[in-house]
C-alpha cells in the first residue's frame, strides 16, 4: 500500500509531466487539423489507381503526413473507398495514420531519441505497405473481396 | 526525471507558439480553410479531451506503482515471451494521441524497458478496440479481423527490426 508521501510525490510528478505535454498535444491536434483540411481535395483528386504497390506507397505517405485521431482515418478511408479508391491504398492510410508520424517525428525524437524515431518511422512505413498488400490479398484469397 | 523535464519543458510551449503562428499565416493566405481547420480542431479536441483524463490516470499509476525492477521483469531484457505479449496488449489498450504516450514510454525506457518493446507498443497501437465497431461498419468484419491479426504480428516483427537496427549502430 503506497504511503501519503508516495501518493503526493506521484501526483505532483504526473501534474508536472502533464503540464509539459499539454501544449504539445494541443499543437499537434491543431497541426493535424490544418493538414487534413488543406490537403483533403488533393487526397481525393484521382491520385490513386496506378497499381497495387504505387497505391499502397501513396496511401502510406498520406497516412504518415496526416497523423492524427484514428477516427478521422476511418472516416476518410470510408469516404475514399466509396469514392473509388482501392482497398490497398485505404489500408495503407489507416495503418500509417497511427503507426507513422512525420508531423510527430520531432516530438518522438525529443522524447525517445532521434535515431529510434527515424528508424521506427522508416520501418513502420515499409511494414504498413506490406500489411496493406497482405490484408487485401488474404481477403481475396478467402474469396471475400 | 529531470532529464525528461528538461527535454519537454519550454520546447512544448515554443512548439505551440509556432503552430499558432502557422495558423496566423494560413488565415492570411486562406481564411476559409483556416476557419474550417480550427472547427475540425475543436471537434477533435472535444473527442480527445476525455481520453487525456485516462492518460493522466495511467501516468499517475505508472509513477506510483511501476518500479524499475518491475519494468525490468515484465518489459526488460529478460522479459521474453511475457514482454512481447505485455507490450502488444498494452499498445492495443493504450488510448489517446501517440505523443501523449512518448513521455510515459521515455519514463519506462529509463526504468529499463527494452527498445523492441517500445517499438512493438507503438505499432500495436494501430489496433483500436473502442473503434473496432466503426472499422467493421466501414470495411467489414473479415477485413477487420485480418488487418488486426497482421497488425499484431507485425508489431512484434517491427520491434525485433528496430532493436536490431539500434544495436547494430551502437
Amino acid at each position: 500500500m503506497p504511503t501519503d508521501n508516495q501518493l503526493n510525490a506521484s501526483l505532483k510528478k504526473t501534474i508536472r509531466i502533464f503540464i509539459n505535454i499539454l501544449p504539445i498535444i494541443v499543437g499537434m491536434l491543431m497541426t493535424t487539423s490544418l493538414v487534413v483540411t488543406l490537403f483533403s481535395e488533393q487526397i481525393s483528386a484521382g491520385l490513386f489507381g496506378h497499381g497495387d504497390i504505387p497505391d499502397a506507397t501513396l496511401g502510406a505517405a498520406i497516412g504518415s503526413i496526416a497523423a492524427g485521431h484514428p477516427l478521422a482515418s476511418y472516416l476518410l478511408g470510408g469516404e475514399l473507398l466509396s469514392g473509388g479508391v482501392g482497398l490497398i491504398a485505404v489500408t495503407a492510410i489507416l495503418v500509417t495514420w497511427v503507426t507513422v508520424g512525420i508531423v510527430t517525428l520531432p516530438v518522438e525524437a525529443l522524447m525517445l531519441g532521434a535515431r529510434f524515431a527515424v528508424y521506427r518511422n522508416i520501418v513502420g512505413f515499409g511494414i504498413a505497405i506490406i500489411i496493406a498488400l497482405l490484408t487485401v490479398y488474404t481477403i481475396k484469397l478467402l474469396g471475400l473481396a | 526525471m529531470p532529464l525528461l523535464q528538461k527535454r519537454s519543458g519550454l520546447g512544448g510551449w515554443l512548439f505551440l507558439v509556432i503552430v499558432l503562428l502557422g495558423y496566423g499565416l494560413s488565415s492570411l493566405l486562406s481564411p476559409e480553410s483556416t476557419t474550417e481547420a480550427f472547427t475540425f480542431f475543436r471537434r477533435t479536441m472535444r473527442q480527445v479531451f476525455p481520453v487525456l483524463g485516462m492518460v493522466f490516470l495511467l501516468l499517475f499509476i505508472t509513477n506510483l506503482l511501476l518500479t524499475p525492477s518491475a519494468v525490468k521483469r515484465y518489459l526488460g531484457k529478460e522479459a521474453g515471451f511475457k514482454g512481447w505479449t505485455a507490450s502488444v496488449v498494452a499498445g492495443i489498450f493504450s488510448m489517446g494521441p501517440i505523443y501523449a504516450w512518448y513521455t510515459a514510454l521515455a519514463e519506462l525506457q529509463q526504468k529499463g524497458m527494452r527498445t523492441a518493446f517500445v517499438a512493438t507498443f507503438l505499432y500495436s497501437r494501430a489496433v483500436k478496440i473502442p473503434l473496432l465497431p466503426l472499422m467493421i461498419y466501414y470495411f467489414g468484419a473479415t477485413y477487420t479481423i485480418v488487418l488486426c491479426s497482421y497488425l499484431m504480428a507485425f508489431s512484434v516483427i517491427n520491434g525485433i527490426l528496430i532493436e536490431r537496427l539500434m544495436t547494430n549502430k551502437t
